[in-house]
């Protein structure tokens, strides 16, 4: 078996590598081909002169052709030395400062909600059909309707600055003072993990209601096991597998971006922030990075579940390694 | 029925408002308690919710009638969803048709490039493109659409969520080349053209019908996420999405700006989602959907 994975885990890094070029090609395009007139003229400001307009060009190359810049742009980002349009700060090192405070966001989010998830719909699965298992799914459903941004904006005028629970927003270092790192930190990741709360409890809930009626399970319980070692040691260890696989895709997701909104509202200066600003200001260099970065963790998370997969499971290694 | 009104109400707009949505009342007064209040404040703080005809959900700080502009802004944000899905519907069928049915070359091309838009961050990939296009507008052949066009958000949700319909459909479609009425047609010397469009794509409205509520609700909370960044619907125009991000600034003075956009969005999801569980359980037990936002 060892080869046929080896094998199969190659051809999925290959193409990962030219996944991840296009993608730097098309957010390039994106933002060198769409927006019509001059870079330089909307860097020189509001009434530039003719010869601060040329510096500029001469400076960035934007009087190279498209490629070369794409080219230049691609060999700053790899050896680190890319730097921002607008500000003159180094895009690697921006991304560096915000990554702890995306990763402590998303990290406890999804602790948050993997732990919530398992709860309730474990609970949710042993009471199928009654009325709090139906006012679980009405709950579930709720929480996958909500958008993220104005739950947090809600939460956190109402449990921040009204009632003075919870800080409103802002990031302290967990260096400074770990007890503030983490008052800072609560209501951002209950609101991240509302929604994947949501979605997780209802598949595992389906998932686990599916798995009691299977054989094996009936026949551990003929054995004579106990109902909680059944549950535990049978049932929810085969239902798991579904949600893990969903945790790999969506925290590699939140890493690379997916929590721009939560960052926002709460202000947490991490690198989703960083990505919407950069957006705005139309920096071409930190957008790039960002989005590099962004599209790595997605890409590499995507790849490490179908290799975890193909390693459960001989036949997808076969068929080309298609995920579904 | 919860759906029917949502779906309803933005609907009618027109018919019941009292005023515009942009028309502003900054020195009017009404009638509260019978008391005549005014409608914003010396200090510029809106009045609330007056539960009566006019200004029934408030004001905000220019003095507009808050409900009234949520049944407009409705109407955008309901637009945008249903012409995005339509459009992903289009795109996602004609690709996922030609990769299942081409397979080889055609389909790693395909899969390959779906790979490439699932690996962008969608909420990334979407500020990006409404940032560029808000700025430039977009021009297709003699086509100019401005900045400000309601089509941007569209044809940008659209492309986002290709991949959540385009895999589905090719996986249907592969297992259905293989089935005997693709095989007769061919038999009988139809075209690859016509055994597509009339053999197989009939066969595809159920995952297509499955799809496509929560293609809606999926587009419509991207369309609020990318008008709260500032990258969907731009001024003048509202959506819910631009109204919270309105609301959420002013949050302090006067919360009702921020919670009633919100309230609609998710009652509306809401009921999309139970309307879409229901389609689901009818057509297509073991489909497995999936709202990201």
């Amino acid at each position: 078996m060892g080869s046929g994975l080896a094998r199969f885990a190659a051809r999925r890094l290959v193409s990962m590598a030219f996944v991840l070029f296009a993608v730097s090609v098309i957010v390039f395009a994106i933002f060198n081909v769409i927006p019509g007139g001059d870079p330089a003229v909307r860097m020189a400001g509001k009434v530039p002169t003719e010869s601060e307009v040329e510096a500029i060009r001469a400076e960035w190359s934007f009087d190279e052709p498209v490629y070369v810049q794409y080219a230049t742009t691609m060999e700053k980002l790899f050896t680190g030395n890319l730097v921002s349009y607008f500000n003159q700060l180094n895009v690697t090192d921006e991304i560096l400062n915000g990554a702890p405070r995306t990763f402590a966001l998303a990290i406890g989010a999804s602790i948050v909600w993997m732990a919530f998830a398992i709860a309730l719909g474990l609970y949710g699965a042993i009471r199928a059909g009654a009325i709090s298992d139906r006012l679980l799914s009405a709950l579930a459903l709720i929480g996958i309707a909500t958008p993220v941004f104005w739950l947090g904006a809600i939460l956190s005028h109402y449990l921040g600055y009204e009632a003075g629970i919870f800080p409103g927003s802002g990031y302290v270092e967990f260096a400074d003072s770990p007890a503030e790192w983490l008052w800072h930190l609560i209501l951002p990741w209950f609101t991240l993990a509302v929604l994947f709360i949501g979605i997780y409890s209802r598949v595992l809930r389906a998932d686990i209601v599916e798995t009691m009626g299977e054989d094996y399970v009936r026949a551990a319980r003929a054995k004579g096991l106990s109902e909680r070692r059944v549950m535990l040691n049978h049932v929810l260890r085969n239902s798991l597998i579904p949600i893990v696989t969903l945790w790999g895709l969506d925290f590699g997701a939140v890493l690379g971006g997916g929590a721009i909104l939560t960052e926002q509202v709460f202000g947490l200066q991490g690198v989703g922030q960083y990505a919407a600003d950069s957006i705005g200001q139309f920096d071409i260099p930190a957008v790039m990075g960002v989005t590099m970065y962004g599209a790595f963790f997605i890409v590499i998370f995507n790849t490490l579940v179908d290799i975890a997969y193909a390693a459960l499971d001989p036949r997808i290694r076969l068929d080309g390694g298609e995920r579904e | 029925m919860l759906a029917a009104a949502c779906l309803a109400a933005p609907l009618w707009a027109s018919q019941v408002a009292h005023t515009t949505p942009e028309a502003n009342h900054l020195s009017d007064q009404v009638e509260v308690d019978g008391r005549p209040t005014d409608v914003v404040d010396e200090l510029g703080k809106p009045i609330g919710p007056t539960w009566s005809s006019h200004f029934f959900l408030g004001a905000d700080g220019n003095g507009r009638d808050i409900m009234v502009r949520l049944l407009y802004g409705g109407r955008n944000s309901l637009l945008i969803g249903i012409l995005a899905s339509l459009g992903t519907i289009a795109i996602g069928l004609l690709v996922g048709l030609l990769a299942g049915y081409h397979r080889g070359r055609v389909d790693t091309f395909v899969n390959w490039l779906m790979d490439v838009i699932w690996a962008f961050p969608v909420i990334l990939l979407g500020v990006a493109l409404g940032t560029a296009f808000a700025i430039g507008g977009l021009e297709i052949g003699p086509l100019t659409i401005e900045g400000d066009s309601l089509a941007i958000p569209i044809v940008i949700i659209s492309v986002v969520y290709v991949p959540y319909l385009a895999r589905p459909v090719r996986g249907r479609v592969l297992a259905l080349r293989e089935r005997e009425f693709v095989e007769a047609a061919r038999a009988q010397g139809m075209g690859s053209a016509r055994i597509v469009f009339a053999e197989i794509m009939p066969n595809l409205l159920n995952t297509v019908a499955v799809m496509m509520p929560l293609l809606v609700v999926n587009a419509i909370l991207l369309e609020a996420a990318l008008s709260f960044l500032g990258a969907g619907v731009q001024a003048p125009n509202a959506s819910w999405g631009t109204m919270i991000a309105e609301g959420v600034d002013r949050i302090i003075s006067a919360p009702h700006l921020a919670i009633a956009p919100g309230a609609m969005l998710v009652a509306t999801v809401l009921s999309l989602a139970v309307f879409g569980e229901g389609v689901r359980k009818v057509l297509d037990p073991k489909a497995e959907v999936r709202i990201e936002h």
